[in-house]
């Protein structure tokens, strides 16, 4: 290399002797350059003859351990060999098991008051459609929580697929079961399954990514103890854009609270969202999304409080989500292991058109039911230490507008803004373990102050996949 | 507006792809970024998605690090594990299929280079180990070679046009580093034997070419933080044969090393560990520089 430059600016010297002023004078600087470059050669050279030399006055004399670290001080420079154990090792980024297994154990103490038929006052319940076990939500003294078990692979060069089951005493519900493309290209995506609706922020997550126990009251009032999934196709799309923007879309059979399993051959509920998010500076990143739901119910149960007690009701309509989130995270030098700070926010707008058909005492009334309702939360977590974080959430609802008509049934309408104040605090030994304290004033239900204590612990076993931001 | 809603979905759509003259490369870490760039030259338009200041392995698959991928062309990764808490799922949500595990745009230094420190069992008990061995492999800069031929030999594939420019800027690469290796060697012979005590497990490699001793690390397991008890163990190990200095990472937590430090007196030494580390650690060349520097400036007040 050195000897080929050489040779050229020595054949530039004698080719061109008429070269003008100034090229002369590069290649005067040229030259100044290369010999400064042998001479720091010759240095190198120089030191390493003498290292040698002194190598060689020690010869006989053991040699560390680790001599054979050390590069040999003439000839070519070798490329590193196997001196470390030679086994051949999988040294992909990508998950090693195939299928990638996942079992997180969740469990909790929880001390609070004993109050019949919980519901959030004000909102018609959603829990009809999962039956009585939910995330432990309503259940006291010690609960073993829904064990997640997921299994996640790349199916082929073209597809990957995900299932998660969740796993509680007698039963095991298939949570998420999908399909997704993953060499469509352009930023697309196609998902088809059971899968969780990438509407508002949270409902994606599963619930041990959740910062505190138990979901918002927002999600439950909107979904009951589990987010909404959808079974049906899910199409994604992220824009080529220096600015994160995705669009999403999906269409899905809807038998989940708003709506309910009609059995028909056309889709059920309809769901649209866009996220944007983006980075300020270099410790500040932050996502917005919005999110549009649609689902139709036929004949959805729920019970209520009439002129003459408990009846059972079935709600015939439409139902129309709203969802504005919004998250933001800190961290010093976008490093998030020691401190980081992460704030988040939802709000949802519900719009329900029918009408209901109330069994009161026998007699079967045909009520007209339009309300709107709102409500949101707002949660901040800290992470003050590696191990510690500590956290803050507000949960309020609005029962809104409750247009019944001349309502024959004689449903009693509870006009009530439920609300909620949870304070935590957890501690994780590694990422996989996590053990929490919380502490909640619960006025979800009217005429009601629940002070609940919670300790809760989440246990990460096996391969477990990245979680998304 | 929820019939506004689809129309202006297909419009996105249609938005066509930005055309860029440039190869778009996303490096994840800084020193994959600095060796794309050597590569590459004026063909490339890198960028990098952590900084020398960000634990690689504590990385979120962030939005703005999506939209990167997503018009990305080559992905060039440590692998081995490195990264495999937020990699793997920012290449799935970006939707890009040319940065798909298994394509030509997804490129794994790992993937030429003879790991180290290969555990012989991967228990968590043992903390957060990499079971394919230590990824921390380009604090040997004998190990930078080779993946940087490789990664021209790849950038050749991405982009045929540039296979000339690659390979010639791969040669001047070549021979200034291999200079520059043979000039660190020298400088460094001094170090050989010098005893440290590390904040994680990042300097193995380092340790290896320099041949310097390792002492342990201040973690008692690979990402579990240090208690006190654990540093008081540590200080009372060094009282007898004391290290020569403890190295941190400059992305590393410095109160653990400053604790041991105050306690045995070790000087406690800030490595740029990745290029932008330090002020003078502006590409690789300046990342070894400033660490031998770094490295006998210490060894220097050890030894008074």
């Amino acid at each position: 290399m050195l000897i080929r430059m050489l040779v050229a600016a020595m054949t530039c010297a004698f080719v061109f002797p008429a070269l003008a002023e100034d090229q002369n004078a590069r290649l005067a600087a040229e030259l100044a350059t290369l010999r400064e470059q042998v001479a720091q050669m010759k240095t190198v050279y120089e030191n390493r003859i003498a290292a040698l030399e002194e190598k060689l006055a020690t010869v006989g004399k053991p040699e560390p351990a680790n001599d054979a670290a050390l590069v040999p001080r003439t000839g070519p420079l070798p490329l590193p060999v196997s001196q470390a154990a030679s086994r051949v090792s999988a040294k992909s980024n990508a998950p090693s098991f195939n299928p990638e297994i996942s079992l997180v154990l969740q469990g909790a103490y929880t001390n609070r008051k004993e109050v019949e038929e919980r519901h959030i006052g004000g909102f018609v319940g959603a829990d009809n459609h999962h039956g009585e076990h939910g995330h432990g939500d309503d259940r006291r003294g010690f609960t073993l929580d829904e064990t997640e078990l997921v299994l996640a692979a790349d199916i082929d060069p073209y597809w990957r697929g995900q299932t998660m089951l969740a796993v509680s005493d007698g039963e095991i519900e298939v949570e998420e079961a999908w399909f997704q493309t993953t060499a469509l290209g352009r930023g697309a995506r196609i998902k088809a399954g059971r899968f969780l609706s990438g509407i508002g922020y949270l409902n994606e997550q599963h619930p041990h990514q959740w910062d505190f126990y138990g979901q918002p009251l927002m999600y439950k009032a909107l979904f009951g103890s589990h987010n909404y999934a959808q079974d049906g196709l899910q199409l994604k799309w992220v824009a080529p854009l220096d600015t994160f923007l995705e669009l999403g879309a999906e269409v899905g059979r809807g038998q989940n609270f708003p709506g309910d399993d009609r059995n028909v051959s056309s889709a059920n509920s309809h769901a649209l969202f866009a996220h944007v998010g983006g980075d300020i500076g270099v410790s500040n990143s932050w996502r917005a999304g919005l999110s549009w739901l649609r689902t139709r119910a036929g004949k959805r149960e729920s019970h209520f409080e009439t002129d003459h007690g408990d009846a059972p009701g079935a709600f015939n309509g439409r139902s129309r989500v709203w969802i504005a989130d919004f998250v933001y995270k800190w961290a010093p030098d976008g490093n998030p292991a020691r401190n980081n700070f992460k704030f988040q926010a939802e709000y949802f707008h519900r719009a329900e058109n029918g009408n209901l058909s109330v069994n009161n005492g026998g007699n079967l009334y045909g009520n007209l039911w339009r309300t709107r309702q709102s409500g949101y939360y707002l949660a901040g977590v800290y992470q003050f230490t590696p191990n510690w974080r500590t956290g803050l959430r507000y949960d309020r609802l609005s029962s809104g507008r409750q247009n019944l008509g001349d309502n024959p049934a004689g449903i009693e309408i509870v006009n009530y803004r439920p609300n909620r104040v949870s304070a935590m605090a957890d501690y994780s030994w590694s990422e996989f373990s996590r053990l929490r304290l919380q502490l909640s004033r619960d006025r979800a239900v009217p005429g009601v102050t629940d002070n609940q204590v919670t300790l809760q612990y989440i246990m990460n076993l096996g391969s477990h996949g990245a979680h998304k931001f | 507006m929820t019939k506004r809603f689809p129309v202006l979905f297909c419009l996105l759509c249609a938005l066509p792809a930005v055309a860029s003259a440039a190869v778009k490369i996303l490096a994840t870490v800084p020193e994959w970024g600095a060796l794309a760039r050597e590569i590459g030259g004026e063909r490339v338009d890198v960028t990098v998605a952590t900084t020398a200041m960000q634990d690689p392995h504590r990385i979120e698959a962030r939005p703005s690090l999506i939209a990167r991928a997503r018009t990305a062309e080559v992905i060039v990764a440590t692998g081995a594990d490195l990264e495999i808490g937020w990699l793997p799922l920012l290449v799935r949500e970006s939707g890009n299929r040319r940065i798909q595990l298994g394509q030509p745009g997804y490129f794994e230094a790992a993937s030429v280079v003879q790991l180290r420190d290969i555990p012989p069992t991967a228990n968590r008990a043992m903390g957060d180990v990499h079971a394919a061995g230590d990824p921390h492999f380009h604090l040997d800069p004998r190990n930078i070679l080779p993946v940087a031929s490789a990664l021209a030999e790849r950038l050749a594939q991405v982009d045929p046009a540039g296979a000339a420019a690659y390979r010639d800027n791969l040669d001047r690469f070549t021979g200034r580093w291999r200079t520059a290796v043979m000039r660190w060697e020298t400088e460094g012979a001094s170090l050989k034997g010098t005893a440290f005590l590390q904040a994680h497990r990042s300097f193995g490699y380092l340790a290896y070419w320099l041949g310097l001793e390792n002492r342990g690390e201040l973690e008692p397991k690979p990402g579990i933080e240090p208690g006190s008890a654990h540093l008081s163990r540590i200080v009372a190990s060094q009282q007898s044969v004391p290290a020569a200095m403890i190295l941190r990472a400059a992305y590393q937590d410095e109160t653990a090393a400053r604790w041991v430090s105050e306690r045995t007196g070790i000087a406690f030494v800030t490595l740029p560990f990745t290029v932008g580390g330090t002020p003078q650690a502006t590409d690789l060349f300046g990342l070894f520089d400033d660490t031998l520097s770094r490295l006998k400036n210490a060894a220097r007040q050890a030894r008074p």
